[in-house]
């Protein structure tokens, strides 16, 4: 072949080489349009939530609501005086108790095999038995669920929460989390920031540290950072120390659906003044999930056998998606524990809980 | 055939250029010259010889050895698998020290490669910055390309140095990586109250966004008067008629006031070398003067105000 060939191959070559590099960049850099803006804030602040159309009909699919099942008399006689070994439902009539029973399998264990249903906790034919781990599981939580609906209304509000805010049909919630191991093996040589700088979804994909959720939805790690006046001498929060509340933010931000501006106004994350109301609800969220993952499922370790417990043998905890996937109300806040007035604390409970919630 | 002047995208093929002769104590220049089609649309198609030299080989050397400090310690941290090495190489980095280690000077395996790398890193621009001063020096140039690399080098040592140094901490410098040392942008933004308040940062920004102003406003002058003879900038200035005055009428005509041809590469070195410098400082200020910025910018009353669309919202756990 004569050179020329070759300069006019090489050329083509190459600018096709850099088409492809170019439309790479730009596929994978930008989203496609195609999305809904809805004005939060005073104009100019960029406080608006913005949505994905192409994603709403998942998004929707996922947070539909099942039919309510018809109501229950309340009156008769009590649940605890009828069966054997009612230790939280016992206030409610044997009608409303057999009712929430049926719920919770549909909730939890939907399927018609013989090992789910009502004895994926009950052993068959002894409803009364404590053999099986999720009846003690099960138990507890719904005494969190009382908790939830009672204490943390400044979080829940009168939407409430019941088992199927979380459950949506699974014996385990589709988003949980517990501690992962270190990203790679530790080295006495090398340096392999083991706790950082892997694209997962609870951070956006980003760099930052990616277990947000133990220092802050487990312990109580100061999530304040900022100084509170422009000149301060002992304020020592280290970068890093951001990062991870910037990662925990991320969360936040990636379960509910929204962007930074739905509860801050950007230009000053940490001034109260300038947020909206909807910071005031997700602070008290994570009063609510601390206590969720400290009282109610950490407890638990030593009834859940080791397949229901993470890689370090931890418990799968609960975090912002678990109840939110992905919408900023979970089930678009569809009320549903109005339908099921089973799952409020029982009077007596109700008055306890009336104190100020554990902040 | 159309009119062909100097600024042409004809490629003339000749013998290579080997260059100037060089004062008897420089080395020899290395490399045979090549010529290239594609890079000639971009720049000049022929390729070396290059001139190396001493300070050329020992900075070279230097930064491939913080390179490689780099990059052995991301192919750990991703068990020396290659395929996640380059799945996840954007997402990598060497860390700095953790705060705990203040200013000491940590193991390898917790920040002592990270100071290792800065280290031979920073030597090797020191070098090339030498280098510059000697080739130009040694071509008989000023020594402006020497001075704007020193401002860049200057906003890398704030970054990266002085201002730890001044923080009494090695955990408030960058790290080494792509997507890290970006996530680290932001989260320095956030923890000292928004660099956006910051009137060094916003120097900075003017002068950088200035630049490309500059840079396109002068660009299209020049090729728009390339049809006479416009290449010739600096013997053009003061004959009427030419490409030159023209270009300079047009400014005057268009906003009242035009740079000559001298003080235009005057303007774009200054807006160049002041991106930095003034960058550099605003870095330097931030949690050693102002811990928070944006209440810094209150507190000097510059920040806009915005009604409060929702009502007071009180921090809950003031209550």
């Amino acid at each position: 072949m004569k050179p020329e060939f070759y300069r006019t191959f090489g050329f083509l070559f190459w600018t096709g080489v850099a088409a492809i590099a170019t439309a790479a960049f730009l596929v994978v850099t930008f989203e496609r349009p195609g999305t809904t803006e809805v004005q939060m804030g005073f104009r100019g602040t960029a406080m608006e939530v913005v949505y994905n159309n192409r994603n709403l009909d998942r998004i929707q699919a996922r947070n539909i609501v099942p039919a309510a099942i018809e109501p229950a008399d309340p009156e008769g006689p009590r649940a605890s005086e009828v069966f054997e070994n009612v230790q939280v439902l016992g206030h409610l009539s044997v009608e409303q108790f057999n009712r929430i029973m049926q719920a919770m399998s549909e909730w939890i264990y939907p399927n018609e095999n013989p090992a789910e249903s009502c004895n994926g906790c009950h052993v068959p034919g002894n409803f009364a038995a404590e053999d099986i781990y999720t009846k003690h599981v099960a138990r507890r939580m719904l005494q969190m669920v009382h908790t939830i609906n009672s204490s943390f209304a400044n979080h829940v509000q009168n939407t409430g929460v019941t088992c199927y805010t979380c459950h949506r049909g699974q014996a385990v919630p589709a988003a949980v989390w517990s501690q992962a191991p270190s990203n790679a093996p530790a080295s006495r040589m090398w340096q392999v920031a083991g706790e950082q700088n892997r694209p997962v979804a609870a951070t956006g994909y980003a760099t930052l540290p990616s277990d947000p959720f133990t220092p802050y939805l487990l312990r109580d790690e100061p999530i304040r950072h900022q100084s509170e006046t422009a000149r301060e001498r002992n304020n020592n929060a280290s970068i890093i120390q951001t990062e991870w509340i910037y990662g925990l933010m991320m969360h936040m931000s990636t379960s509910l659906g929204v962007n930074c501006t739905f509860c801050h106004n950007s230009r000053s994350f940490a001034s109260w003044e300038t947020s909206t109301p909807q910071r005031v609800t997700a602070w008290h969220g994570i009063r609510m999930v601390r206590a969720i993952n400290n009282d109610y499922i950490e407890p638990l370790r030593e009834r859940f056998p080791p397949h229901r417990l993470g890689p370090l043998g931890d418990t799968l905890k609960v975090n912002c998606t678990t109840c939110h996937q992905g919408v900023y109300r979970p089930l678009y806040g569809a009320p549903m524990l109005s339908d099921y007035p089973e799952l409020n604390p029982p009077p007596r409970r109700a008055e306890a809980a009336s104190q100020p919630a554990r902040n | 055939m159309e009119y062909q002047f100097l600024f042409t995208r004809i490629q003339p093929h000749g013998p290579s250029y080997p260059g100037v002769p060089l004062p008897a104590d420089n080395d020899a220049r290395i490399g045979k010259p090549l010529h290239s089609r594609l890079l000639g649309l971009f720049a000049d198609a022929q390729i070396g010889p290059l001139y190396l030299g001493t300070l050329g080989s020992l900075s070279l050397l230097c930064g491939f050895i913080a390179i490689e400090i780099i990059g052995l310690n991301m192919l750990a941290s991703v068990n020396w698998d290659p395929v996640q090495f380059i799945r996840l190489l954007p997402w990598l980095a060497l860390e700095p020290p953790g705060p705990q280690w203040g200013l000491r000077i940590p193991p390898l395996n917790e920040g002592g490669w990270w100071l290792a790398a800065g280290f031979f890193l920073t030597l090797s621009l020191f070098l090339w910055a030498a280098r510059v001063w000697r080739r130009a020096d040694q071509l008989g140039l000023g020594q402006h390309t020497f001075w704007a690399f020193l401002a860049a080098i200057w906003l890398y040592l704030v970054l990266g140095f002085l201002r730890p140094l001044w923080m009494g901490s090695w955990s408030e410098a960058v790290p080494f990586g792509i997507f890290p040392h970006l996530d680290w942008t932001a989260a320095f933004s956030i923890r000292y109250g928004n660099l956006f308040y910051n009137p060094f940062h916003a120097l900075s920004i003017v002068f950088l966004y200035g630049s490309t102003l500059l840079f396109a406003m002068h660009g299209a002058t020049i090729l728009a008067v390339a049809r006479f003879g416009g290449e010739r900038e600096v013997d053009q200035a003061i004959d009427r008629g030419t490409a030159m005055e023209r270009a300079g009428l047009f400014w005057r005509w268009t906003m009242g006031f035009n740079a000559t041809s001298e003080s235009i590469h005057r303007w774009a070195w200054w807006f160049a070398v002041l991106t930095p410098l003034t960058g550099g400082i605003g870095i330097l200020l931030t949690g050693t003067i102002v811990d928070n910025w944006y209440l810094w910018a209150i507190e000097k009353r510059f920040a806009p105000e915005y009604p409060q669309v929702w009502g007071p919202i009180l921090d809950p756990a003031a209550r």
